[in-house]
């Protein structure tokens, strides 16, 4: 077993296990259709999520729609 | 619920090369519900809705993003940037929407101060410019300034937004003058966005002549929110034809409206 990596996401500091940004939002129990993933400030696509790899110190923003004017 | 007299004089409405059936957009904040919320921009009849980017809750993953109750199919999602203080983070936060969504429109927020929520002219000219350039149909929302509408449409906004009154304030259309001068001077569209309060101001605010009205808060805080979703689909009708009939002249003195001859000695 890995070591977690320590990443920032939304703000929250959090220790993940290693792996891909697809693996990330599946630990998360989001589904990827419906986040967007802004990986050290650079928008990662959905095809592009299961080919990046998260490592220690990366900000990671996911967000979505809400209601708004 | 527009009558045939009204569509038949009315020109399409078009933004960024879209042509849409209803001058009136609504948001989607603030509602005490989803259902209420849907049901009363149904009554709206609006085509165009907008919605906010924001974080992710992580501690609720079962909280629903507002796609699981309006089907993109059915409305065009515009994205905003409110909230946001700086040209870097609307054209963040743009980013972020184009992403999410379906189109690569824009409501463009950049905002100064935050007890009246005025547009930062410099920030939203910067971040206009630079969102074109992506590709972006940008609709900027403005404080009702002459000056800058022009700048933004020079920028190539797809249109300009100027506010009837500071956002979610519900004080109504407060300088008609300035409104119409923007309307006549630009070829863009005009969509007044923010401040509506009721009916009549939506009415009155129609009347100018601008293209269209955007709104949030006078329908999710009215006591009746449904309801006031269809007043304010009749108001935007009502204005609107209203404009296009084009009013009597306003006068300083009484003209009888009837005969004055055939009076009893």
């Amino acid at each position: 077993m890995n070591a977690s990596v320590d990443v920032v996401v939304n703000g929250e500091p959090r220790a993940v296990a290693p792996g891909t940004l697809l693996e990330l939002l599946a630990a998360l129990g989001l589904d990827p259709r419906t986040v967007v993933v802004e990986h050290n400030r650079r928008i990662v696509r959905r095809p592009a999520l299961g080919e990046v790899t998260v490592a220690a110190g990366d900000t990671i923003e996911l967000v979505h729609f809400v209601g708004g004017g | 619920m527009t009558t045939a007299v009204e569509t038949a004089r009315d020109t399409p409405f078009t933004i960024g090369g879209r042509t849409f059936q209803s001058r009136l957009m609504v948001g989607t904040g603030k509602y005490r519900d989803n259902e209420t919320m849907v049901r009363a921009i149904e009554a709206s009849g609006a085509e165009i809705v907008t919605v906010a980017v924001r974080r992710v809750n992580l501690d609720r993953t079962k909280e629903e993003g507002v796609l699981h109750h309006l089907d993109p199919k059915r409305f065009f999602l515009l994205a905003n940037t409110a909230g946001c203080y700086s040209a870097d983070d609307a054209v963040r936060y743009a980013r972020l929407g184009r992403e999410a969504g379906f189109n690569d429109f824009v409501k463009l927020e950049v905002i100064g101060d935050q007890e009246t929520l005025l547009p930062d002219v410099a920030g939203l000219l910067e971040a206009a410019k630079t969102l074109v350039q992506d590709g972006f149909k940008v609709l900027a929302y403005s404080n009702e300034d002459l000056i800058t509408a022009l700048r933004l449409e020079n920028a190539g906004c797809a249109a300009v937004m100027p506010l009837a009154s500071p956002i979610g304030s519900g004080l109504g259309l407060l300088n008609p003058f300035s409104v119409r001068t923007i309307k006549r001077r630009l070829s863009v569209p005009v969509v007044v966005d923010a401040g509506v309060g009721t009916a009549s101001d939506a009415c009155v605010t129609m009347e100018q002549g601008v293209d269209g009205i955007l709104m949030n808060t006078a329908i999710a805080a009215a006591q009746d929110p449904v309801a006031m979703a269809h007043a304010m689909r009749l108001a935007v009708d009502a204005g609107r034809a209203a404009f296009l009939a084009g009013r009597m002249p306003r006068r300083e003195v009484a003209v009888p409206s009837s005969p004055v001859k055939g009076m009893l000695d």
